[in-house]
């Protein structure tokens, strides 16, 4: 079922959930309409499927006005984050349900009982088909909620975060396993997420959203390679923002920033081996001054690192984006620009190694190298070192 | 509940503690019910039945019935309408709804009766359109009924509130979503969802229909079988030094309440799921 979306907004008293919102399914679709939280994506999936109406706008389903027609007559499937599984009825009779309650289509009780099994099968649960949903895991009960949309053959599938209450090891089987159903069964369908990792992985088409609008439509590749703003290119990955500008030639460079030295600066104190008070020299000074013998060093109240930009501000300002693995590092600058910052922590463990960093400016920075880089430049925490963007993204805002 | 040394208190202690409780139960609770049968059987087993076989008596057994087997049914579909509006719908003024079926427990039983005696009796607004069409509430029967009623409407609205809360509307929305009709919805989904806090509701309501007497006792007009229920009639009895027959009729009572705390006990352990939401 082929599904338009157009000029949907939804406001819940002052709050406006859904700002005229347009999107478009192809029949057979596998669609992921992703977002934060409050992006108002669950209040369009239940818009779509009658539970919630919208104020304006309108939903085509195979190109027929669906918003008049009533929720159980849309012959719309839906999945819920909790499952919500009838918990007084067995496996079998959740599946059944549907069978059930249809008015205009009587099922004989064999029929029920071959759909059913047919489905559970397919669900891989057809040994549990007396059980109730309490004695089964998450993920099985999720997999049974999947059945009973099923059964009634819809000709539109929506999920509402269906992997959201389960954990990482049950979610990504389970996400693999519905691509694969999808594989065999094509039925057009929508599932909402907050997880990118998880769009990107099971659809067709990945829709972000962010504050009721919808910020891009497209493959996972091209949002991913080719996001439309800085909301989507923060929200597919982690990254790193460089202060910049651009020259007149339209070429963009790093801005740098440089620590002045401090008048007079002895050898800066550790401050982790020293005790909390340290921290607050007015305190230590006022004590030193009443009791000297219990405090005879009052530590100086030292300069703070004033932050002065080396490169010179031509242009425009600009602000650079780029992923921790897009992030060059070295012990010993080239000719290219370079950022000087400071190793905070190293995080071995995966593929890549993740380096926390703190730049002269004091703001963070996340890069993530291979293991063996690491180790030609014998990289360990506190060392200072430069680093460059390989590739920076600049975003029209 | 799992001692741990922490709260594990000496041997003493504990022994004063529940001794005080059981001893506490026992004279407040315990004994008043043994001394309710003693005094029923104190002339024998046939005194006890006869007392019971009076006319008067069997026409107040009659009457309690009939009071609740109209007040209980009214108030489980009042209970079951308000707490469906309360917990399904947003609209204007449910706050003061919740805070208004709770008013009855707030109220004292004689002047919820009073109220009604201002109502529908004489010299009120209404006695001259009643008088007309020839309806007698007060002192009579309907009378009985409404102030039993009102006593009575906040139990099962209570226990049905925070479970319904608790258990949201997401099974209602499966089931239409697969394709259910509201009636369908409500048989199939939410009345089994719901239906031993309902049936404890409904038993506790019962046993307060049955066993008021404040609120009755000021709308009945105490005429003896035709509008005294069976608190009504032990008082009779009572006040005519007839105690053999007060305590024979006030053990229906008492035995209807402890059939009442073994059944309600007998849900909870069954079904704990289902009434803890009401704790």
């Amino acid at each position: 079922m082929g599904i338009q979306v157009r000029n949907i907004s939804k406001k819940f008293g002052d709050t406006v959930v859904l700002d005229n919102v347009n999107l478009e399914v192809q029949s057979g679709e596998l669609i992921a309409l992703l977002g934060p939280s409050g992006s108002g994506k669950t209040t369009l999936l239940r818009i779509i499927a009658g539970m919630e109406t919208a104020d304006s706008g309108t939903v085509l389903l195979d190109g027929n006005e669906a918003l008049s027609q009533k929720a159980n007559t849309r012959n719309v499937g839906f999945v819920f984050q909790h499952y919500a599984l009838f918990k007084h009825m067995s496996v079998f009779e959740n599946v059944a349900f549907g069978l059930r309650v249809r008015k205009h289509q009587r099922f004989t009780e064999f029929e029920i009982r071959r759909k059913v099994m047919k489905l559970l099968k397919l669900v891989h649960l057809d040994n549990f088909y007396n059980r109730y949903p309490s004695q089964l895991s998450g993920g099985q009960r999720q997999r049974v909620a999947l059945a009973r949309a099923l059964a009634v053959e819809p000709k539109l599938l929506l999920l509402d975060e269906p992997f959201g209450a389960l954990d990482a090891k049950v979610r990504k089987e389970l996400r693999r396993w519905m691509r694969r159903l999808h594989d065999d069964i094509h039925i057009t369908s929508i599932f909402v997420t907050h997880d990118q990792e998880e769009a990107m992985e099971v659809a067709d088409r990945v829709i972000v959203m962010s504050n009721g609008r919808v910020e891009q439509m497209g493959t996972p590749g091209e949002v991913y390679h080719q996001p439309v703003n800085s909301f989507v290119y923060d929200f597919l990955g982690n990254y790193n923002v460089f202060e910049g500008w651009k020259d007149d030639k339209g070429n963009a460079h790093l801005l740098e920033y440089e620590a002045e030295e401090a008048e007079n600066t002895g050898p800066v104190p550790d401050s982790s081996k020293k005790s909390w008070i340290s921290r607050y020299p007015e305190i230590t000074g006022l004590i030193h001054k009443i009791l000297p013998s219990v405090m005879p060093n009052p530590p100086s109240l030292l300069p703070q690192q004033s932050k002065i930009p080396r490169s010179p501000l031509l242009g425009n300002p600009v602000k650079l984006f780029a992923r921790p693995h897009e992030i060059f590092i070295t012990r010993v600058p080239d000719e290219h620009e370079y950022v000087k910052a400071k190793v905070l922590h190293l995080n071995p463990a995966g593929p890549l190694v993740k380096i926390e960093m703190e730049r002269l400016s004091g703001e963070g920075l996340t890069v993530e190298v291979p293991k063996g880089i690491i180790d030609k430049l014998l990289i360990k925490r506190n060392d200072e070192i430069y680093v460059r963007p390989k590739n920076t993204r600049i975003f029209d805002e | 509940m799992s001692k741990t040394p922490t709260t594990n208190e000496s041997f003493i202690v504990r022994a004063c503690l529940i001794a005080t409780a059981v001893a506490f139960i026992g004279i407040f609770v315990g004994l008043p019910i043994i001394i309710v049968f003693m005094e029923a059987f104190s002339k024998g087993i046939r005194a006890y039945f006869s007392a019971l076989a009076d006319d008067d008596a069997r026409a107040a057994i009659r009457l309690t019935l009939l009071v609740s087997a109209i007040a209980v049914p009214c108030n489980l579909v009042f209970g079951l309408v308000a707490s469906w509006a309360i917990t399904k719908f947003d609209f204007w003024g449910k706050r003061l709804l919740i805070t208004l079926i709770d008013l009855p427990f707030s109220v004292s039983p004689v002047i919820s009766g009073l109220i009604y005696v201002l109502l529908f009796g004489a010299n009120s607004t209404l006695s001259g359109f009643l008088e007309r069409h020839n309806i007698h509430i007060i002192f009579a029967v309907p009378g009985l009924v409404l102030v039993t009623i009102f006593v009575t409407f906040p139990f099962v609205a209570r226990e049905l509130i925070p479970l319904m809360e608790e258990q949201g509307t997401q099974e209602e929305e499966a089931a239409v979503m697969l394709g259910a009709s509201g009636w369908q919805v409500f048989w199939k989904v939410t009345l089994p969802n719901i239906k031993w806090g309902l049936f404890y509701g409904v038993l506790l309501c019962n046993a307060r229909a049955m066993g008021e007497f404040g609120a009755v006792s000021v709308v009945s007009g105490h005429i003896q079988g035709v509008t005294t229920t069976i608190p009504l009639h032990v008082e009779a009895l009572y006040n005519e030094y007839n105690f053999v027959a007060a305590f024979s009729v006030a053990s229906i009572l008492t035995l209807l309440a402890l059939f009442t705390l073994v059944i309600k006990r007998y849900i909870e352990y069954r079904f704990p799921g289902e009434i803890k939401a009401l704790k």
